[in-house]
């Protein structure tokens, strides 16, 4: 029975660990679906972290946090936007400008509105989302199998956490099923062709960039207003990063993301498990090595086993209309 | 009775300083095709962009069946019935031939029952025209022919009454030609207006009914086609007399200098490109390769120039093996020994656009006398040379010190030509020496190159071009699929002949 809650709670990690790569994956798809380079996931996660642990802080609802962040969030694509499809600007260029600029502001704004570099006062109570219980938890709890599925892996979530796996299928459906996502995919691979179908292509950027940073959002008050009570320092810790590569070995697809995500928030589910466990046979694994996994990971599948990724043709050019 | 669809009053257009259409006066009438003729950079697609909407127009007026129009964006021009077949097809490769038509024109929000009714219309649409598209097919799967069929059923499903077709059949093989040229003769049997932007004259003499004419940004000229003939057009076009055929004398053959046995090349992908080809050219004569773009001509040149890795088989220059799987010889080395090549891209290979075109005019050869000694270049003589080849190759302007980007297509062929055959090579590599080049560089690219062949270079002459490996070739190679499918001498061929070879019928 040991063994099968170790598992139980392994997989309850991997989902809570998830959660922000799932909902940075899903952004960086808008983005780039629609070719604009999304290298700014990192900075974004930890602004939203940031406004959203204000805003629950001096409004006392975590969800108004979560709507500043939003907004946070959004303005910063559009300044990646304006950057890039307005002024056709290098794209990646104006995502590392977002990232640094992100780091320092909050930090420089933390310590001047709360007096400590890079933190934000602890939220209480109600500023805070809470752990979610799913109806009957507690009584199905002692049922074998079902009971540990249900009440050990999928109760007791932040809501981040439940809205992170919907926001997938949603994600796909509207790529792929509705004529707004046709053209978010037509404008990433031949701007030229939506240019000549009478769309705006500018508009149409624009306007993945807004969902992007919607998205964002969600990813970085997961971080401060729920698994955590406050914003610290460079709290989003490269998962911005990672989400970026989860989303690339998923070939900008939602569904091989997801899955990508769900990998390295196991193998981050398994180092925190694995510190300070003796293994048979080569004994204790020093912290830094078990914690190095999801990286090294990382880059042995974006080096072998991911085979071609196809990116979005026209992914990192600027649209120039007249030439 | 004539009534026009479209008029054109005073049109004009400017990019920075280059005035691309200069008080531009056109009217097409309903039911005609309408060809528009002129050579590269006369402002055609400029025009065509700005009755589609692509482009504003700085001023001036159209009018559609009488009333005055403002097209400000392509969704203008469409609503108008005004549909367009770019040169370079505006399709989503990784999209169905379905999703690419109805882009734009999706009439839903989430994909259901307007996506059923557009199928079975566009299935109608096909079956009018015997288009035999299939709706669900790639367009990556589809040949170029079919995609151009899809760019017209996307034009004809967004309704267009006037279709426009920028240079269509520059990239079709002469069987697609006449395909098209029969759904563009039906369309006008269903009263569609089509308007052809084209500077191949052959195609305004077969297909219109009015012709007009473009040089350098003006509209030098309307007549009806009946009434005039390929030599008159080709002077309005150019301003002045034009050779149409190539000059030449009888080649005079002398020894075999370049040899090719069983030679195989893989490209980037790892597939075999080029299979088995044997082939020999003789001092002093043009071997001509025909082909569809896409048939191995593009690897068998880069293997043969020393770019590409020899996958089995050898080459032979001057009876001595040079290149095989294992020893092979660098561009440098083969420059060396006097082979020189004029790359198939010259955007991509032969030049560094962003680079002043004295630069240009001396790579590959920058480390030798007189333009270098020990490592330093000599700027004096560099520029001495530069404009020196520059005035005799009739490079304009003759500015050596001007980005090569801001040069014309036909210009900046002539840079790299210049360079090419400066050192006389005994051997000369030549791909697409003329794509997106005017008529007038044409003629004088041509005249060099019989000019070299006259002194005594073997030339391999790889084009899309069938008029041009044609007028300028002794013996013709025909590839495709990797493979020389027919070899003939110049005298008594026909392009018909060599159209069913390039499709790959062999007899």
């Amino acid at each position: 029975m040991e063994f099968l809650s170790d598992i139980a709670s392994l997989i309850n990690s991997t989902l809570r660990i998830s959660t922000p790569l799932v909902f940075a994956a899903m952004a960086g798809i808008f983005a780039e679906r629609s070719g604009v380079i999304d290298f700014s996931l990192e900075g974004k996660m930890l602004m939203a972290a940031f406004v959203a642990a204000v805003g629950s802080y001096y409004l006392g609802n975590p969800w108004l946090g979560l709507l500043l962040a939003m907004l946070a969030c959004v303005s910063l694509s559009m300044l990646h936007g304006f950057a890039s499809v307005t002024h056709r600007g290098d794209q990646v260029v104006s995502c590392v400008a977002i990232n640094i600029l992100i780091i320092g502001l909050t930090t420089a704004l933390a310590a001047a509105w709360f007096g400590q570099a890079g933190l934000t006062p602890t939220l209480t109570g109600d500023q805070r989302f809470l752990e979610i219980n799913l109806p009957f938890a507690q009584a199905l709890s002692d049922i074998p199998i079902i009971g540990i599925i249900y009440s050990d892996i999928l109760s007791g979530h932040y809501i981040f956490v439940y809205l992170a796996y919907l926001s997938v299928p949603i994600v796909y459906w509207v790529v792929f099923k509705t004529s707004f996502g046709l053209r978010v995919r037509a404008v990433g691979e031949n701007p030229s062709a939506v240019d000549t179908a009478g769309i705006n292509v500018f508009a149409m950027r624009y306007k993945a960039l807004a969902i992007n940073g919607v998205l964002i959002a969600f990813a970085g008050a997961h971080l401060s207003t729920a698994v955590n009570a406050n914003f610290f320092r460079e709290m989003s810790a490269g998962r911005g990063y990672l989400a970026l590569a989860a989303m690339i070995f998923g070939k900008w697809h939602p569904k091989t993301a997801l899955i990508a995500c769900l990998l390295f928030g196991f193998t981050d589910a398994l180092q925190i498990r694995l510190q300070g466990v003796e293994l048979p046979v080569v004994g204790e694994i020093p912290v830094q090595l078990i914690q190095a996994i999801p990286y090294i990971l990382t880059v042995v599948l974006l080096a072998g086993f991911v085979g071609k990724a196809i990116a979005p043709n026209a992914i990192g050019q600027p649209y120039i209309k007249e030439r | 009775m004539v009534s026009p669809i479209l008029e054109l009053t005073n049109i004009n257009k400017s990019f920075g300083h280059v005035h691309a259409n200069k008080d531009i006066n056109l009217t097409i009438n309903k039911g005609t095709i309408h060809g528009i003729i002129g050579e590269n950079g006369a402002g055609k697609s400029t025009l065509m962009s700005i009755v589609f909407g692509l482009y504003q127009a700085n001023s001036g007026e159209i009018k559609i069946n009488g009333k005055e129009t403002k097209l400000r964006s392509p969704k203008d021009s469409i609503v108008n019935g005004i549909g367009m077949v770019h040169q370079h097809f505006m399709l989503v490769e990784n999209f169905t031939v379905l999703e690419n038509i109805i882009l734009g024109f999706e009439g839903e929000t989430v994909f259901g029952a307007k996506l059923e009714k557009a199928k079975a219309d566009l299935k109608k649409l096909c079956e009018t025209y015997n288009f035999n598209i299939d709706l669900d097919a790639t367009i990556s799967d589809l040949s170029v022919g079919f995609r151009q069929r899809v760019e017209i059923l996307k034009s004809l499903y967004r309704g267009a009454e006037i279709l426009i077709l920028d240079e269509p059949t520059g990239v079709l093989t002469p069987q697609e030609v006449d395909e098209l040229f029969k759904i563009l003769r039906s369309l006008k049997e269903e009263g569609k207006t089509i308007v052809l932007i084209t500077h191949k004259l052959i195609e305004i003499m077969d297909l219109t009914s009015q012709v007009s004419v473009m040089r350098q940004g003006e509209m030098v000229g309307h007549t009806k086609t009946e009434e005039t003939n390929k030599e008159k057009l080709a002077e309005m076009m150019v301003g002045r007399s034009v050779l149409l055929r190539v000059d030449k004398s009888e080649a005079k053959k002398g020894e075999v200098v370049f040899k090719v046995n069983d030679l195989s090349v893989k490209d980037d992908l790892d597939v075999i490109r080029v299979k088995n080809i044997n082939l020999e050219i003789r001092s002093g004569e043009i071997l001509g390769i025909a082909g569809v773009t896409g048939n191995g001509q593009t690897e068998l040149l880069e293997a043969l120039s020393g770019i590409r890795k020899v996958e089995s088989g050898s080459i032979e220059l001057f009876n001595k093996k040079i290149s095989d799987k294992q020893n092979y010889l660098n561009p440098k080395m083969l420059k060396e020994k006097g082979l020189a090549h004029v790359p198939e891209d010259r955007q991509r290979m032969g030049l560094i656009s962003d680079f002043k075109a004295y630069e240009n005019l001396i790579f590959g050869y920058h480390d030798q006398e007189p333009f270098s000694k020990s490592s330093i270049l000599k700027h004096k003589e560099i520029h001495e040379h530069s404009y020196k080849v520059m005035k005799e190759y009739d490079v304009r302007p003759n500015s050596p010190n001007l980005i090569t980007s801001n040069f014309s297509g036909g210009n900046q062929q002539k840079i790299i030509l210049s360079r090419e055959l400066n050192e006389n090579p005994k051997v000369l590599l030549v791909g697409q020496p003329t794509r997106g080049v005017d008529i007038g560089a044409i003629e004088f690219i041509h005249q060099r190159l019989i000019d070299m062949r006259d002194k005594g270079a073997a030339i391999l002459l790889a084009s899309v071009e069938l008029d041009e490996v044609l007028s300028l070739s002794d013996r013709i190679i025909v590839m495709f699929d990797g493979k020389i499918v027919g070899e003939k001498d110049n005298k008594n061929v026909t392009d018909r002949e060599l159209g069913l070879l390039m499709a790959g019928v062999t007899e």
